[in-house]
């Protein structure tokens, strides 16, 4: 295959991740392990599900700066029902996730029926959101439900028999591993997934292209809030309880790691798979940061700026490189 | 046949579009003409469903169909390329041609594309065409031309019978619009029906068997380009008849004395194709020509708004490369663009600062503008030049379009410059204020100055120069001077065909 310029970011965000680990794995003992490796993806699947979500709406050209507080949302909908009202952890989940998805079409509804911003008005959901989650749990509140505990967190896991270092994966990991394929599969082999690259490319030429943009526009924001509903979910399955304070700032991390994968801030440009690849990066900077033992966890913000920074750079040079071979 | 009968739209206040007729027959080029606000974009609109008219039917084989969107259109074979030539840039020439009506598999299988077939009929459609090219590649590397033809071949994707075109000549240079003028003969023989919109002479003629000519919304004619004389359909497209006698264009090319400012075979891919022009101090030069045919683009070159690919610019017998405004202005020239809204006034500052930009910028961010001579500068140039506003601390925006043109000029003047180039400075501005404007530059004139003056109102070069300059299709093709210069003359040789070697 043809190594085209676009693909350029996604190769180097690769080499990055393949560079990391092979440095954390010459300075420091039991790094190449599954164990590391394990950890490094239990601790952000929540993560990696709400970078999904950013990777849609990203591409599609707009932003959504509510994930945060939406996860934190439903996690407190969730223990709340399950804890206070009695009702059955499944059903508590199916109803968060549908919530999610309603508040992510209704502020996509807004940004397109409105022609507002999608900056504000995902601002104002945050507000909302967040605001809301502390209505409903004023405090974090455990789920000792043994459904949650035992069926969700024990039962529902995949053994990997790798010889004396088998291991378990958790449910947590595999939703986050569904998430990417189906992902992987709308925007790449679904006519939707290429009008949200489409619109996010040339929003004025898919609309005289004939394309249902509006329509796009808003299922991507539904989409988005879904995601960022499940990785609620998923928080809630990794800690146990609903916390309105959770996940504050999420999103950022979330577009970070999207922006890292090689997906372009102004949209049209990336994959779910680069995503795939910044999230790694990402956990993969905070466990380096913990091997090390002396530096504080915030080093771990320190790099990442640093990096999405380099990535931009380069970006914008490739696309100078690009242009210039057009014009040829 | 795809026909509209009494299409009628208004927007606001505009009537943009009136009872216009128009037929689109099968195997025939129609070359759809008119000046800038004639109407053309608003009735392509609405033939594609962009617009939907307020009155009116469109017709397809004589049964009314009612267009609610481009989806519509399409699916009724009404096929549109736009003028700015709307691809997915990154996505690749096959996902283009077939975008919003891919193959795909069954829901079982998710709905997926079939990615395979996607190719295979980017190919089939490009084929057709003549055009072999990797489909795989992303439309943003390619040059524009051929993006206007893969445009095309997404055009024909669907069963096409009708293919409307709208100014697809616009950016290409002689050997692209050549290479797309034989592809569409090669589809007018397999029976579609085309609509070209352009305002390019030459290139109507080489293309339209029949043309039409819309003029303030309405039609105000169709007939077979073979018995449409290049000086009446002119005169169609402005509104206004050529007196025979006047006709005959003089081109003798006398150089005049001392050039303040000279021009040779200036160039601009996709703008600009051989300008040549003079201008003495003292002298005003007039640019005549139809839209588009490279006014503004040469007074935008001349100043390094748009840098030239090929040719001279000589300012009081030096040459120069100018290649930024910054440049321009301090060789003297000033430049006050068409665009009085977007390029021109700073709308909430005052009427004083609006003044004193030009003359910042020229002085540098070092050596600031005082306040007492900001004030005195003001004070003499809304004086000298009848500016009317309530006082110099005003805002701009309060003003009337005339005096905002004349606080435009007055910014230019401040810089003390030795060529102005006007583009359209009396546009949109009431009578008395265009007779102000007019009476300045003639006394700028007297003063030394040299001035080249873009207007499409013809009364008013002739009014204001001494010479004019023709340009047709992005040259210039003549040169008038003396008591040639009148409307008449002018709109014969805007008219005239390039083989009655008008051209210098």
């Amino acid at each position: 295959m043809k190594l085209r310029p676009r693909d350029l970011p996604l190769l180097v965000a690769a080499i990055v991740l393949v560079t990391a680990f092979a440095a954390g794995a010459l300075r420091y003992d039991h790094f190449a392990s599954v164990a590391v490796v394990r950890n490094l993806l239990v601790d952000n699947a929540f993560l990696g599900v709400a970078a999904v979500g950013a990777t849609f709406v990203i591409l599609s050209g707009g932003i959504d700066l509510s994930v945060g507080a939406v996860m934190a949302f439903t996690g407190v909908v969730v223990a709340a029902l399950v804890e206070r009202g009695g009702v059955h952890p499944g059903i508590a989940i199916a109803i968060a996730l549908a919530l999610g998805a309603a508040f992510g079409l209704l502020q996509g509804a807004i940004i397109r029926g409105f022609a507002l911003p999608a900056f504000l008005v995902t601002l104002a959901g945050m507000f909302l959101a967040r605001g809301m989650a502390f209505a409903v749990e004023p405090q974090s509140r455990p789920i000792r439900h043994p459904f949650v505990a035992t069926t969700l967190n024990e039962s529902a896991t995949i053994a990997l028999p790798l010889g004396e270092t088998s291991t378990t994966i958790p449910l947590t990991v595999s939703i986050g591993a569904v998430t990417f394929v189906v992902a992987w599969f709308v925007l790449r082999q679904t006519p939707f997934g290429r009008r949200v690259y489409a619109i996010g490319d040339d929003l004025q030429g898919a609309t005289v292209l004939g394309l249902p943009v509006a329509a796009t526009t808003i299922a991507v924001y539904a989409i988005s809030g879904f995601l960022s509903a499940l990785a609620g979910v998923v928080f809630v399955l990794y800690q146990q309880a609903g916390d309105p304070t959770a996940c504050k700032g999420l999103e950022l991390d979330a577009i970070a790691a999207v922006v890292i994968g090689g997906t372009l801030l102004r949209g049209g440009v990336g994959s779910v798979v680069g995503t795939l690849i910044g999230v790694l990066i990402y956990g993969l900077i905070q466990t380096i940061i913990t091997f090390e033992g002396t530096l504080s966890s915030w080093w771990t913000r320190i790099v990442v700026g640093a990096l999405i920074l380099a990535f931009v750079a380069a970006q914008r040079g490739l696309e100078r490189v690009g242009r210039r071979l057009a014009d040829a | 046949m795809l026909a509209a009968r009494g299409l009628r739209k208004r927007f606001g206040p505009v009537l943009a579009l009136d009872s216009v007729d128009l037929e689109i027959r099968p195997g025939e080029v129609l070359g759809l003409m008119g000046e800038n606000g004639a109407g053309k974009s608003t009735l392509i609109k609405c033939l594609t469903g962009l617009h939907r008219p307020d009155a009116g039917t469109i017709e397809r084989d004589g049964r009314p169909i009612t267009l609610r969107s481009p989806r519509d259109a399409e699916a009724l074979g009404v096929s549109t390329v736009h003028q700015e030539v709307h691809l997915i840039p990154h996505a690749t020439v096959a996902e283009n041609i077939c975008l919003g009506r891919e193959p795909r598999r069954n829901w079982l299988l998710g709905g997926s594309i079939r990615w395979r077939r996607v190719r295979e009929r980017a190919n089939a459609a490009l084929a057709r065409l003549g055009l072999a090219l990797d489909v795989r590649r992303e439309v943003s590397t390619l040059p524009l031309a051929i993006r206007q033809l893969v445009a095309i071949a997404r055009a024909l994707d669907i069963e096409a019978r009708t293919l409307i075109l709208d100014e697809p000549t616009s950016s290409l240079d002689r050997d692209e619009v050549e290479r797309l003028f034989s592809t569409l003969r090669r589809l007018r023989g397999e029976g579609l029906g085309i609509v070209v919109v352009t305002h390019f002479l030459d290139q109507v003629y080489a293309i339209a068997d029949r043309i039409a000519v819309l003029r303030d919304g309405r039609l105000v004619g169709a007939a077979l380009a073979a018995s449409l004389p290049r000086a009446e359909l002119v005169a169609m497209m402005v509104g206004r008849a050529i007196a025979p006698a006047a006709a005959r264009a003089s081109s003798e090319a006398e150089r005049p004395r001392a050039a303040a400012l000279s021009a040779r075979g200036l160039r601009r891919r996709g703008a600009l194709d051989g300008v040549d022009l003079d201008v003495a101090a003292g002298e005003a030069v007039g640019l005549a020509g139809l839209l588009g045919s490279g006014r503004s683009e040469t007074l935008r070159a001349l100043f390094g708004a748009d840098p030239i690919d090929e040719g001279a610019i000589e300012v009081s017998g030096r040459r120069h490369s100018i290649r930024s405004p910054g440049a321009a202005m301090r060789l003297g020239l000033a430049f006050l663009s068409e665009d009085r809204r977007g390029d021109g006034i700073l709308p909430s500052l005052s009427v004083r600062d609006n003044l004193i930009t030009a003359l910042q910028a020229q002085r540098g961010i070092l050596r600031r503008v005082g306040r007492r001579e900001a004030a005195a500068l003001a004070d003499r140039l809304i004086a000298s030049l009848r500016i009317k506003a309530p006082s110099a601390s005003t805002p701009i925006a309060r003003l009337s379009g005339g005096n905002q043109q004349k606080v435009l000029l007055a910014r230019w003047l401040a810089t003390d410059p030795r060529v102005l180039l006007l583009d359209e400075p009396t546009r949109g501005i009431d009578i008395g204020a265009k007779a102000d404007v007019l009476a300045l530059v003639a006394s700028l004139r007297e003063k030394g100055l040299a001035v080249v003056f873009v207007s499409s109102e013809l009364e008013e070069l002739a009014a204001a120069c001494g010479r004019v300059v023709v340009l047709r299709d992005r040259r210039s093709v003549a040169q008038l001077r003396g008591a040639d210069v009148d409307p008449s003359a002018m709109l014969a040789a805007v008219a005239a065909a390039p083989e009655g070697g008008a051209r210098d």
